[in-house]
């Protein structure tokens, strides 16, 4: 358990409680994916820091180009403010 | 009153393996046959190709699936709005899209292509490396409206791809092994040419996951945007 290693997880776990709480609160479905995706990439570093980088890879790769990508495109096609 | 009942038997049953001991057993013996026997460096790609390599099979049959049910579901709009000639985006990228557009494309291809031919030697693989190509096209689709996908060839190299890994499995039972077994030798450790089958596999789904996530994407963003006078008149002033 290095400082690196400390440092990493406790700022990414703040980080990634605020993106979701914040897309989960908003009504603004654009900004539910950013903060999703904001997600996505707080969770490839803590992959990386656990020393999977297989993993890391995938998620970094999957998680923030395509689904972002999908759900933008659906939301472009349907409403963009939900109520 | 059952709940409380199957609350205690669960407990009861997860309070009697001892906590904080090592019991991996079948991981062990993962890591300990990887470089020794099949020569490769990564052992999440041996796992993956050589030891489960039949549960990949499934997972490339599913990927194939997926990407067939949404061109069949979407179909019908796709071939409507090609007649219509609608736009991909509704306002034209910028100057800098296009031209670092044209820039990265090539780029991106080199770096998704590394990943899948050296996924016995780094991390990585051929999920990856195929997605990774697949975002190269992304860029391009965006940033280009007259960028077309010809689904024929998109088709034909996902299917070339599955039929080939299909293809190595049955080879090893033409020469009187087991379905998907290691027939080409092993090589020296962190050699590029080594791992036996496991390499010509790695290539083979990442040619297939990279056609059908471009398939995927090029379906999906030609539904088409719904052209209103406003946006039309400045796209055709932007133009």
């Amino acid at each position: 358990m290095t400082a690196l290693f400390i440092i990493v997880i406790t700022i990414g776990s703040l980080v990634l409680i605020g993106a979701a709480i914040f897309a989960v609160h908003k009504r603004d479905l654009l900004l539910a994916t950013v903060a999703t995706s904001v997600i996505s990439l707080v969770l490839s570093v803590f992959y990386f820091v656990l020393q999977a980088p297989d993993v890391a890879l995938t998620e970094a790769a999957i998680g923030v180009a395509l689904t972002t990508i999908i759900f933008i495109v659906t939301i472009k096609n349907t409403k963009r403010f939900e109520d | 009153m059952v709940l409380l009942y199957l609350t205690y038997v669960l407990l009861a049953t997860f309070f009697q393996i001892p906590f904080g001991i090592d019991h991996m057993n079948v991981a062990r013996e993962y890591l300990k046959h990887s470089p020794k026997d099949l020569g490769v460096a990564n052992a999440v790609t041996a796992i993956v190709v050589n030891f489960r390599g039949f549960d990949t099979l499934g997972e490339v049959t599913v990927l194939f699936l997926a990407s067939t049910g949404l061109g069949a579901i979407l179909f019908r709009r796709r071939e409507i709005h090609t007649m219509l000639n609608p736009r991909r985006t509704s306002v034209v990228a910028s100057r800098i899209v296009q031209v670092a557009g044209k820039f990265l494309f090539p780029l991106i291809v080199l770096l998704g292509a590394y990943v899948f031919i050296h996924g016995h030697l780094t991390p990585g693989g051929g999920f990856q490396g195929g997605v990774i190509i697949a975002t190269g096209y992304l860029f391009l689709l965006l940033a280009y409206r007259q960028f077309a996908i010809r689904h024929s060839v998109v088709t034909w190299v996902e299917s070339l791809a599955g039929a080939t890994f299909a293809g190595l499995g049955l080879t090893g039972i033409i020469l009187g092994k087991q379905f998907l077994q290691n027939f080409l030798p092993a090589g020296t450790l962190n050699d590029l040419l080594s791992g036996g089958i496991i390499p010509l596999i790695y290539i083979a789904v990442g040619f297939k996951v990279a056609a059908e996530i471009t398939g995927i994407l090029d379906t999906v963003l030609s539904i088409g945007v719904e052209v209103n006078e406003q946006t039309q008149t400045q796209t055709q002033k932007n133009e």
